[in-house]
């Protein structure tokens, strides 16, 4: 295809947009883009804005979807626009709007203020089993230890798992997909011994037997964490631990 | 106006911000710690580093074979006394990540395990596969929440810093949400900001790595350091300019031009190998290769694509396994964005803008010359990477100095007198209403995403892998001119929340003075050394004038001024820089002079 020929398709994008100083609710507004095979969503975006409507908000940095920054709903999916090809999208209209089950702030932008409390809430560093100075070295972890957590620490923070949750759509104050990933990321990890405050962390009514276990969440994750199988785990390891707990107060009596 | 006062302020939550913040809190936990960034702090550009971060740990390597490493990397233009003192702080750094949990990829024995990188004599960079800048910041933002005392102000925009009775007491801030301005005060500030790349056009850099602790500090009098330096990433993805990491030809893969040929033998890297050895062919010094491209690009031995000339990346003999476990994001990236399978096919690669060497000048504490103002990281120049630096380096510098500027700020801000809290306010009034201005300009229709497009082509024109004086002028005119149209440009956006029409606007105003910096001081630079190398007769490097740092010093409406200062050189004269045989020949050759 001749240059001239690849600038005169185009592409038209429907995008969500909300302003709240002007807007009592949000509606769809749409722009045309000249189209090429390269294009991710998130570049057409860009030339919205740089080109079309510089008013258009959205957030986006690393282009290499790592950062999690430009999560949306594209088409009805959450996805993360840098990775998302026009190519690989059906014909006709792209639909762009921000992501589900969060409050807007504006177009693109949401609120995820909560999701980090979230994050924040179980205690998502090491608590040594074994404290250890820097002078006395690096604690041994095999590669088969590594790999009981290793999948779980991938997660960006993107989102996408809690747009796409059901759950989390109808109580948003279930501790959610990406946080019970990072829960388990820790709670796996050979050098932790705070495994218990964990458990006891999400053990409420909106920890993890909230999940309904749809399963979705593990399916749009664009880094293969498996948030779902973190869940389940946790059932188990809850439910355990909701037995041993048991048996203690037994003890005690 | 809010007024939040803090003790110590840290502006940057990437990977130099979050060990400062984590340093102060826990040096006197009783110190409030403001940790501002533009970004939640895992969007943080360190998130993208890939390869990872250089530690001495194998019992065959010592610290002064990082110590010349280094130094020779930089084309002597480093602080030796700050390279010393870094390379002997390295590994403690990367154990205390260790603990913190960061996911070290592992040996067999649990041991960690480190990888070979460009320039590096011997196997000493720890990974986590290749995405061990995205574990290092999830580690350290994750740590970080378990100090009371870090006060975050996540998705705040800093507009300018309060410096009061010739001291640094605090920042004004704009919510990116709300788009209200907060001023915060405090007795001693971090600054933490990252680089300066997305002023070229092609670069590896996330959008949000404006250079804006460097305009700042710019724009408050201290001189900004050896911004000519510009580092040239050879592998990257054409177009987008995404990285694929070094850590590709640590791991043993080849670079090869349209023949198939694996032409770093003729740019003096040779021997060839089937094996990657260290300081030869693929893990020689960035600057080199890319260097080694434009030659090849001349000689008509790239291949032509719509994104410009290629060579490729060759993968292919590591085979499937190796790639999946040591660089699951490298396949990724190749697989999604250019549909190749890198078992099965060589990727097109080509060089890309990557790191600032240069930046906020600190001494060996991470002290600037403004009192109770520290830098770290990117944007700072602490004075170890010279005039290139190695791969590998940067992501440790975090720790290091990060760690460094945590604790001095800390003892600064228990020495110091209380802040002028009336004084800091009225002039975050000021500020704010400087950034309104802009905002609510009439301007003459001018889009600043134009000049932000004209300024990147004229910085990968002028200052690009070589430079000619003539073509430097260009770029320093054209700069001047965008300068002058940026007083033109009309924000289409003049709303509150989420105007990042706006905030873009302001960080293109970072950029150009961050750019004229960089063209100007490589302009003055003649001679040819690491990353900046000229075609217009200084070829050579020219230690007589130039074994010094550029100094480039903010002149409000004019050009900066370039001056020059002395290079620190402790137990390393400056010699010639050779990798491949010839470096082998010359290193046995010294070594045998010392026995």
């Amino acid at each position: 295809m001749s240059e001239a020929a690849t600038l005169t398709k185009t592409v038209e994008l429907r995008i969500l947009r909300y302003l709240p100083a002007s807007d009592e609710s949000p509606s769809f507004r749409s722009f045309q883009v000249p189209y090429s095979d390269d294009m991710s969503v998130l570049q057409a975006l860009q030339t919205i804005k740089d080109t079309l409507d510089a008013t258009l908000s959205f957030r986006w940095s690393c282009r290499m979807a790592v950062c999690g920054s430009c999560g949306m709903m594209i088409n009805g999916e959450p996805r993360l626009a840098c990775n998302t090809f026009l190519r690989n999208l059906p014909p006709g209209p792209v639909t762009v709007e921000a992501l589900k089950n969060f409050p807007i702030e504006r177009d693109l932008v949401v609120s995820v203020g909560d999701f980090v409390k979230k994050i924040e809430s179980i205690y998502p560093y090491i608590i040594p089993k074994e404290p250890k100075t820097v002078a006395q070295g690096t604690y041994l972890q095999t590669p088969a230890q590594l790999a009981a957590y290793e999948s779980f620490s991938d997660c960006i923070n993107c989102m996408l798992c809690y747009a796409a949750c059901p759950q989390f759509g109808e109580n948003p104050d279930f501790i959610g997909p990406g946080a019970m990933a990072l829960l388990q990321r820790y709670n796996g990890d050979s050098r932790d011994g705070g495994q218990q405050k964990r458990l006891d962390a999400i053990a409420g009514e909106d920890g993890v037997w909230s999940c309904t276990a749809v399963g979705i969440c593990s399916e749009v994750c664009p880094k293969h964490v498996d948030p779902a199988n973190a869940i389940n785990q946790n059932k188990t390891n809850s439910a355990f631990d909701f037995f041993l707990h048991y048996l203690r107060k037994d003890a005690a009596q | 106006m809010e007024h939040f006062e803090a003790d110590v302020l840290i502006i940057g939550a990437g990977g130099a911000g979050l060990r400062a913040a984590i340093a102060a809190a826990e040096a006197d936990p009783s110190l409030t710690v403001a940790l501002v960034s533009k970004v939640l702090p895992m969007r943080s550009h360190t998130v993208a580093a890939e390869g990872g971060a250089a530690g001495v740990t194998q019992a065959h390597d010592t610290l002064d074979n990082h110590f010349n490493d280094t130094v020779h990397g930089g084309d002597w233009l480093c602080e030796q006394d700050v390279v010393e003192f870094f390379v002997s702080r390295c590994t403690q750094e990367m154990v205390q990540l260790e603990h913190w949990g960061c996911p070290w990829s592992r040996k067999p024995d649990g041991n960690i395990n480190v990888r070979a990188f460009g320039g590096m004599k011997i196997e000493r960079t720890w990974f986590a596969a290749d995405r061990s800048g995205f574990h290092i910041l999830h580690t350290l933002f994750q740590t970080s929440t378990k100090y009371p005392s870090i006060k975050r102000f996540d998705e705040y925009f800093c507009v300018d810093l309060i410096v009061e009775d010739g001291r640094a007491q605090g920042a004004t801030l704009l919510s990116l949400s709300t788009g209200e301005f907060t001023a915060i005060s405090a007795r001693s500030v971090v600054l933490a900001t990252g680089g300066a790349g997305r002023v070229f056009r092609q670069n590896t850099n996330g959008g949000i790595v404006t250079g804006d602790g460097m305009a700042l500090a710019f724009r408050h009098g201290v001189p900004l350091r050896d911004m000519e330096f510009v580092q040239y990433h050879p592998t990257c993805m054409p177009g987008t300019g995404l990285l694929f990491t070094e850590a590709c030809r640590g791991e043993g893969g080849y670079l090869v031009n349209k023949d198939g040929y694996r032409y770093l033998q003729d740019y003096g890297l040779g021997p060839v190998s089937p094996e990657p050895r260290n300081k030869a062919m693929e893990l020689g010094p960035r600057d080199r290769l890319s260097q080694a491209f434009w030659h090849e690009e001349r000689k008509g031995r790239t291949v032509e694509t719509p994104a410009g000339s290629v060579v490729y990346l060759d993968l292919r003999h590591l085979g499937k396994a190796k790639l999946k476990e040591r660089l699951p994001l490298i396949c990724e990236l190749a697989e999604e964005f250019m549909g190749i399978d890198p078992a099965d096919a060589p990727i097109p690669v080509r060089p890309a803008v990557h790191y600032t060497m240069g930046g906020i000048p600190t001494d060996i504490r991470t002290a600037t010359p403004i009192p109770g103002l520290y830098a770290a990281g990117e944007c700072s120049s602490v004075g170890i990477h010279g005039a290139n630096r190695l791969g590998s380096n940067s992501l440790t510098e975090l720790f290091v100095f990060g760690h460094v500027a945590g604790d001095e700020a800390v003892k600064f801000a228990k020495g110091a007198p209380a802040v002028n809290a009336g004084r800091n306010l009225e002039q975050a009034k000021a500020s704010a209403a400087k950034a309104l201005a802009l905002r609510d300009q009439k301007g003459a229709g001018e889009r600043h995403a134009d000049l932000r497009k004209e300024m990147a082509l004229t910085m990968e024109k002028g200052c690009g892998i070589y430079r000619i004086g003539s073509e430097m002028q260009e770029t320093c005119d054209k700069l001047a001119e965008l300068k002058r149209r940026f007083a033109n440009v009309t924000i289409e956006d003049r709303s509150a929340a989420w105007n990042t029409d706006w905030v873009a606007a302001l960080e293109l105003g970072y950029q150009l003075d961050v750019a004229e910096a960089m063209a100007h001081s490589a302009l003055e630079r003649r001679e040819s050394r690491g990353a900046h190398q000229r075609i217009d007769g200084f070829e050579a490097r020219d230690d007589e004038h130039f074994l010094a740092h550029s100094l480039a010093h903010y002149r409000e409406g004019a050009s900066p001024e370039i001056t020059y200062g002395p290079v620190k050189i402790t137990k390393s004269k400056p010699g010639e820089r050779a990798y491949g045989a010839l470096g082998e020949a010359l290193e046995s050759k010294k070594e045998a002079t010392h026995v």
